[in-house]
């Protein structure tokens, strides 16, 4: 073993260190133009134009010359998935180090030219000008200037002072699109010679397929062929109602059998403590010293499994050449996807081409891999004609991944003065990841139904380094003085789960922050004073203090409205958010206004970051309202809006956001940082107003009388 | 079939399909016009709302044969990046979307609302769209972008 001194040496940003080539990142074209080429994607999150911003600044371009290429396995730099609000933090840091060393190379090449020193030489929009008015560009030089090379480490990015575009607000490249109908989406675009996809699915849960009869699908008219491999069956059409019909028809001739058995919906905690699972420890604490305990205090807090329930269903192309298929997805992931059809498919890579295009929002690991690999098995029988599958509101709402369900108990043992000695938090769930492209089996729905199926991956967790996965945000940001977390993983998967926005994190913060305040409630002592009185880190208590003070923190009580904190930084290690829930209410709850602070370091577009925040926090109070799968014991029964009712205009809170900025930050992801402390405030804001404590959520009326009853 | 006809964004148009086929099926399957979006076929979400006549309807649930001889406004129909509708300025004004694929059926819910009300209040605006479902969280946003459209209709 050496002993390896810690390196003060510069290193690449993670995804320039993977991607190391300049040119695969920029490229200048003669014309004028700046093309950037990310590995991330447009998920409805504006990373296009975050990104954008960062390199027209380090390049001193115009904005408006920069053009933002969607990813492709055809050259984009492999940035594995976009997800985990990362995007900012590695593909942003990627471009703003990448062009940082571009200009830094464009000016030496520019003194060269122009004779003149590197330090009397100016950038603005691209050209480059030295005294005496002698100047050149970067399109100028660009034929002379090979970017074909290996970013090295050194090159100084701006400071936050120098930058004219990063940290303001600027409107996202994107909207004109698509408030003129201009078609960005893959749902509204349309290849030569495209046929229509259509895949037959069970409304039961994994079933078995044990009988066909084609003959009325061949009827309709348009008809193209009709795919069967097992469980998986299919129809391709001329056109899009004729392929809907062919389905109405086949469905009609088609004979199930029901797959695994689903768990008993009204028992949820007691069926994920009963399962195998894997034991993990994540943290331990201990002062050394043994504490008095006087006391234990024990909760569960259990949330159920939540459906991502994108306003589009999942929509996919696909064009098979020969041996080689072209895809076209709104997947997160084009490399991932790209391996798990490897591995269906038994293609090598270079084979399959996998290219991102717009779908509507995506809120995680949603379906649109596995109507990915629907287009391609479709397409299969199309001679080499396109085929464009979309799945049905039915399909998406039942047979997607789902964010899993969670049971979670907290224990404290408290001293004689009532303080927090030992802490115990365990975890029951489901694992929160069963992406595509990182395991030696497919991640895909089809997969797991043709003839020579592949195994159902069960879903894991990612480590605790990359923000864990049940265990996210498991790990109290509290200075207490001793703690044991753990977390049991089921080793069944009888309701399917993959990553939903936060992963575990919605739980754990749920169940801390309702936990603390309960604490607090028992020590007669404000939540606030109580959080800050354990909290070590300033910025954690910075947005506390912010969304309190902003809040008019407490307000005094009236009858049926109650106020609520919550707080996390998400994944421990990202983005700080403090939040103050106002509900009222007796049998309904309403949640009148969230006043959030936050702190996401350096905000790239201010305005985005707080868009973003927004619709956390309005999705997060939809979450905790509103939503619950619904299932029986042989499929999923919530698959429409009636039955998977989602927050609506007259229900939706007022948000205020308040942005700390920090410049001088590291920028950090806004995505998920709301959903925990949401969640949490509107619960500690329900006790408030009705001294009703909801452990299992939804918060509903029926969980509010359950919840009484249990009290009383 | 002796076919439909009707007014698309005021252009005459004429169809000749199965009067029973949904105006959503028509508009993006037959004309291959993608304004209007398909979120769940069942009238329940609102993305593929277009306005017939006066009212805002969910294109999937409406059969062609029930707008002969209407008018029938699309998203692209409601105005152009160099001749913008005030909803679709505001809409950028107020940054009011994050996917933005509801979008298109809530400008024409709020462009329905404004033909009938110029002037709405924030619950009336909310009222209108409470058919709309969106799933990034921009409500707030899209109202403030309703009242400010509205705002600037009414401007001399």
């Amino acid at each position: 073993m050496t002993n390896a001194a810690p390196s003060s040496a510069p290193k690449l940003p993670v995804s320039l260190a993977a991607n190391p080539v300049l040119s695969s990142w920029i490229r200048f074209s003669p014309e004028g133009l700046v093309t950037v080429s990310p590995g991330k994607v447009e998920i409805g999150q504006g990373i296009v134009t975050a990104l954008a911003q960062i390199a027209a600044d380090e390049l001193d371009v115009d904005i408006g010359r920069v053009k933002m290429v969607r990813a492709s396995t055809a050259g984009s730099p492999n940035e594995g998935v976009t997800s985990g609000s990362l995007s900012v933090q590695q593909s942003g840091r990627a471009v703003r180090q990448a062009c940082a060393e571009i200009r830094q190379i464009f000016l030496d090449a520019a003194s060269d030219r122009l004779g003149v020193d590197i330090g009397a030489l100016d950038i603005k929009d691209g050209t480059i000008s030295g005294p005496g008015n002698v100047q050149t560009s970067y399109w100028e030089l660009a034929g002379d200037v090979s970017l074909d090379r290996d970013a090295r480490p050194g090159a100084t990015a701006k400071s936050p002072a120098q930058r004219a575009l990063a940290g303001n607000s600027m409107e996202r490249l994107d909207i004109p699109d698509k408030v003129f109908a201009h078609p960005r989406f893959i749902h509204d675009s349309t290849l030569p010679g495209m046929l229509h996809g259509r895949v037959l699915r069970s409304e039961m849960s994994a079933a078995k397929l044990t009988e066909l009869k084609e003959d009325g699908a061949r009827a309709v008219a348009g008809l193209v062929a009709i795919v069967r491999d097992g469980n998986f069956a299919g129809v391709v059409s001329e056109t899009e109602d004729g392929a809907e019909a062919a389905l109405k028809a086949l469905r009609k001739a088609a004979t199930w059998s029901a797959g695994e058995p689903l768990p008993d919906e009204s028992a949820l905690a007691s069926f994920l403590k009963a399962q195998p699972a894997e034991l993990t420890v994540i943290d331990r604490r201990s002062t050394g010293h043994s504490v008095e305990k006087t006391r234990t205090i024990r909760r569960q807090y259990t949330r159920p499994y939540l459906a991502h329930a994108s306003i589009a269903p999942s929509c996919a192309m696909a064009q098979w050449r020969e041996d080689r298929v072209h895809i076209w997805t709104h997947s997160q992931g084009v490399y991932l996807l790209r391996a798990d059809l490897a591995l269906v498919l038994k293609l090598p890579v270079e084979n399959i081409t996998v290219e991102h295009m717009e779908g509507a929002g995506c809120y995680g690991h949603n379906a649109a891999d596995d109507v990915a690999l629907d287009a391609v098995l479709l397409a299969k029988a199309a001679g080499g004609r396109p085929v464009r599958v979309q799945w049905s509101r039915q399909d998406e709402m039942s047979h997607a991944p789902f964010g899993a369900a969670m049971a979670i108990e907290i224990e404290a043992d408290l001293d004689a003065q009532g303080e927090i000695a030992n802490w115990r938090h365990s975890i029951w769930s489901n694992g929160h990841a069963a992406r595509p492209g990182r395991a030696a089996q497919p991640a895909l729905l089809a997969a797991t139904e043709l003839a020579v199926p592949f195994p159902r991956m069960i879903s894991t967790n990612p480590p605790q380094a990359n923000g864990g996965g049940a265990d996210r945000n498991s790990i109290p940001l509290y200075d207490f003085p001793s703690w044991q977390i753990e977390s049991h993983r089921l080793l069944t998967m009888p309701v399917r789960t993959s990553a939903l926005r936060t992963l575990g994190a919605q739980g754990n913060v749920f169940a801390i922050e309702s936990f603390l305040d309960e604490l607090a409630a028992e020590r007669s002592e404000d939540p606030v004073a109580f959080r800050l009185r354990h909290l070590r880190d300033s910025r954690a208590q910075d947005v506390i203090h912010a969304a309190a003070k902003r809040a008019n923190w407490k307000p005094n009580k009236r009858v049926g409205v109650g106020y609520g904190l919550g707080f996390a930084r998400y994944k421990n290690a990202g983005a700080y958010c403090a939040v103050v829930a106002e509900v009222e209410g007796a049998e309904d709850i309403r949640v009148k206004r969230l006043t959030i602070a936050v702190d996401v370091g350096e905000a790239i577009n201010p305005d985005g970051v707080i868009n973003q925040i927004e619709g956390g926090a309005i999705q997060a109070t939809s979450w905790v309202l509103k939503e619950r799968v619904r299932f029986d014991r042989q499929g999923i029964t919530s698959n429409t809006w009636t039955s998977y009712p989602i927050l609506r205009f007259s229900e939706v809170p007022e948000v205020q956001v308040e942005l700390l900025q920090r410049p001088d930050s590291e920028p950090l992801g806004a995505g998920e940082a709301a959903h925990g402390p949401v969640t949490a405030a509107i619960a500690n804001a329900v006790y408030d107003a009705l001294s009703v404590r909801v452990r299992d959520l939804p918060i509903t009326r029926d969980s509010l009388i359950a919840a009484m009853e249990s009290s009383s | 079939m002796p076919g439909i006809s009707f007014r698309l964004n005021g252009v005459d148009t004429l169809v000749d399909a199965d009067p029973d086929r949904s105006l959503l099926d028509i508009l993006r399957g037959h004309l291959g016009v993608m304004g209007a979006h398909f979120g769940c076929g069942a009238n329940e979400c609102g993305a593929c709302n277009v306005i017939v006549g006066d009212h805002a309807v969910a294109a999937c649930d409406t059969p062609l044969w029930s707008v002969a001889d209407k008018d029938v406004t699309t998203l692209e129909g409601l105005g152009n990046a160099e001749k913008p509708h005030p909803l679709q300025r505001a809409f950028i004004a107020e940054q009011a979307l994050q996917c933005g694929y509801c979008v298109s059926g809530i400008l024409m819910s709020a462009a329905a609302l404004l033909r009938r009300n110029p002037n709405p209040s924030s619950a009336e605006v909310k009222a209108a769209l409470d058919r709309n479902l969106c799933r990034c969280g921009s409500h707030n946003r899209m109202v403030r972008a309703v009242l400010r459209a509205a705002a600037e209709m009414a401007a001399p």
